[in-house]
């Protein structure tokens, strides 16, 4: 039994069998397999070697006419290791014999060779290793990319636990079958943790080595309440959890009555709460929760679990599904946020140094109309059929917004020409999540009909802290007083502007906060559906007295450990069964 | 790593089975990871082994290769030359 400590990001219980994926970028654990798994495993290797063959001959043609003899020499001694029967032998007879994974075989022996060769005295030599190196991750890419398609095609129940999960593997999630997740990299606000929690799946990440503990098919049992992750549990810590599991779930129930009631503090200030969703199917599950509307309609997912780019006809069909479920309710939809992790079909190979401080969401659209245009046409065509918003990602300035709208003007009046009804009043709002966005809130307001505070990104670049990186993750707080500071200021900025103004981070699915944003004049808020119940009924438990007196006394402290730590206790009076 | 790709593309060409030695080394002179690992630098002497059909024609191919073409590399003098 081995118990690990990690970060709760989605709540529930789940105990099961275990799917382990290794990432080509992290080292590969010896993990073993059972004799009957040879032929299995062996065949992966050299499937593994056969992709990669294919592989290199086509980016070898590619290659041809525009770079040169240098890299297509490279390519050619790749291939001619990866054609080299006696090392492929050397893989598969390791994995035969020591019993071990082809992820692990691979690995360990490209290591040994490029091990000898950095041992060599001769520089021409040891400077092969990087060679080396290169083949170990062009393999072990294909092996774990094969791994990856088998979450998609995955037939029976099972707790997925890997490094860290791309968007683009948790856009193939089989739902049904996946109970839990557990990773060693990420945060509360990481890819991984946000789908999760909307779609209800227990999961705790940054757990560090997790991936070096389990085998394929081990029992484990996540908390996602706790942030405790137990590989191969004894029986009784089993018994113990089922019996947890059934008190949680009695919990879940007991919130869920408080559906029809309104989402109202005690002293009758009432506060609108609406869903966040990446799939139409997400839709009912933020009904059933007593959603209002929906906040945050993120519309990557069309891009990311395929290969070609969605036609404006797939946007149409999947934004008018959305709208149908919420009739009259509101429906914010964010333009595409592609870029940093997340990418398209042309783009996905192109590396930036610094991604999240690059091309990504409004950026990449201003500068890829024509696929920034057919979504905008999309969502005009389903403007009609409700309440559907526009909201613009990752706005920094002024000319940003300025630019988009303009755009959008343009779509309107191809529309117009086209003769396709739209609604022309339709709101566009932005996303304030940059602070040079937080900083101009007044000057945003004047052209933007309502905010949204993404407080994620927000807290990222305020702070300056990666939120995948779990090595920082304890720099990183939505409450530090930095990030507080900015908030306030765009409420009372968009109050006095008279401009609406809500919060669709996770910050405002935290029970702990809350009050502080009903204190700071937030009256809407937008989180995953399965959150929707337990905010509900903090609301339904205070007066808006004792949040602004919450809020009061969190903006005079100075340390974000002082702030959590008062938060946490208000909460706790309130709902002492979610703590 | 260029000169090892030549030597074994040249050799999987035949039939024969081909050892290269290096002291008390010796590996199968088709596999680019067994040729490589032998670290044979500029001046290492090498013993070249077939066996088959086309034994010695094999030979008489990685012969021209490695005394004769030198892997169409210049040797490290020439490089020296070139570079003063």
């Amino acid at each position: 039994m081995e118990i690990k400590k990690g970060i709760a990001v989605s709540p529930g219980i789940s105990i099961g069998k275990c799917f382990v994926i290794d990432a080509e970028d992290y080292r590969i654990p010896r993990r073993l397999i059972e004799p009957s798994q040879r032929l299995t495993e062996t065949q992966r290797v050299r499937n593994a070697f056969k992709d990669g063959i294919e592989e290199l001959t086509r980016l070898q043609a590619e290659q041809e006419e525009i770079e040169g003899q240098k890299i297509k020499d490279i390519f050619a001694v790749h291939l001619s290791y990866l054609r080299d029967r006696t090392l492929r032998k050397k893989i598969t007879d390791m994995v035969n014999t020591e019993l071990v994974t082809a992820e692990f075989a691979v690995s360990s022996t490209l290591r040994d060779i490029a091990s000898h060769f950095t041992k060599v005295k001769d520089i021409y030599i040891s400077e092969r290793a990087a060679d080396i190196y290169d083949i170990e991750h062009r393999l072990l890419g294909h092996l774990v990319g094969g791994k990856r398609q088998d979450i998609a095609a995955l037939k029976e129940e099972a707790i997925i636990v890997a490094r860290e999960l791309s968007p683009t593997q948790t856009a193939s999630f089989n739902k049904e079958y996946i109970k839990g997740i557990a990773t060693g990299a990420g945060g509360r606000t990481s890819h991984t943790a946000i789908v999760a929690r909307s779609l209800g799946i227990p999961a705790v990440v940054a757990l560090e080595d997790i991936t070096e503990y389990v085998t394929a098919g081990d029992t484990v049992i996540i908390d996602g309440n706790r942030g405790i992750v137990i590989v191969n549990p004894d029986d009784s810590t089993i018994e113990q959890y089922l019996e947890y599991a059934v008190e949680y779930t009695e919990l879940e129930h007991r919130l869920d009555t408080i559906r029809e009631k309104p989402a109202e503090t005690r002293d009758k200030v009432r506060v609108i709460l609406l869903g966040n969703i990446e799939f139409p199917d997400e839709a009912q599950g933020v009904l059933q929760k007593g959603g209002e509307g929906i906040g945050l309609y993120r519309t990557e997912f069309l891009y990311l679990n395929r290969n070609t780019e969605p036609t404006e006809q797939e946007h149409y069909e999947a934004y008018s599904r959305t709208v149908a479920v919420f009739k009259s309710m509101p429906v914010i939809l964010r333009t595409v946020d592609l870029g940093a992790d997340k990418y398209t079909q042309s783009r996905r190979y192109i590396r930036e140094p610094n991604p999240f401080l690059g091309l990504r969401s409004i950026r990449f659209c201003l500068q890829n109309l024509t696929m920034f245009k057919t979504q905008l046409h999309a969502i005009m065509r389903a403007s009609v059929l409700g309440d559907l918003r526009i909201m613009f990602p990752l706005i920094t300035n002024l000319q940003e917004l300025m630019q988009a709208k303009m755009i959008l003007g343009d779509v309107m009046e191809d529309l117009d020409e086209e003769g396709v009804p739209h609604n022309r009043n339709i709101k566009v709002g932005i996303m304030v999540e940059t602070p040079s966005a937080a900083l101009t809130a007044s000057m945003l307001a004047r052209d933007a009909d309502f905010f949204s505070i993404g407080t994620n990104d927000l807290t990222q670049y305020t702070l300056a802290v990666d939120r995948g990186n779990e090595l920082v993750s304890t720099l990183y707080s939505s409450v530090d007083p930095a990030v507080l500071r900015l908030i306030r200021t765009v409420i009372q900025d968009a109050h006095k502007a008279q401009v609406d103004v809500s919060v669709c981070g996770e910050m405002a699915s935290e029970p702990e906060s809350v009050m502080l944003l009903l204190g700071l004049g937030v009256r809407k808020l937008s989180m995953a559906a399965p959150m929707i119940p337990e905010i509900k009924q903090i609301i339904r438990s205070v007066t808006i007295e004792e949040c602004n007196k919450v809020a009061r006394k969190v903006l005079g402290m100075n340390s974000e450990r002082q702030i959590s730590s008062f938060l946490r206790d208000a909460a706790r009076k309130i709902l002492p069964e979610a703590f | 790593m260029r000169p090892a790709m030549q030597f074994v593309d040249i050799a999987s060409k035949f039939q024969a089975l081909i050892t290269v030695s290096k002291a008390e080394t010796s590996v199968d002179g088709k596999s680019i990871m067994q040729m490589s690992m032998l670290a044979a630098t500029y001046g290492t002497r090498l013993k070249i082994k077939a066996e088959g059909v086309d034994a010695a024609e094999a030979v008489e191919a990685l012969r021209e290769l490695v005394e004769v073409k030198k892997f169409n590399e210049p040797t490290p003098e020439e490089k020296s030359k070139q570079m003063s």
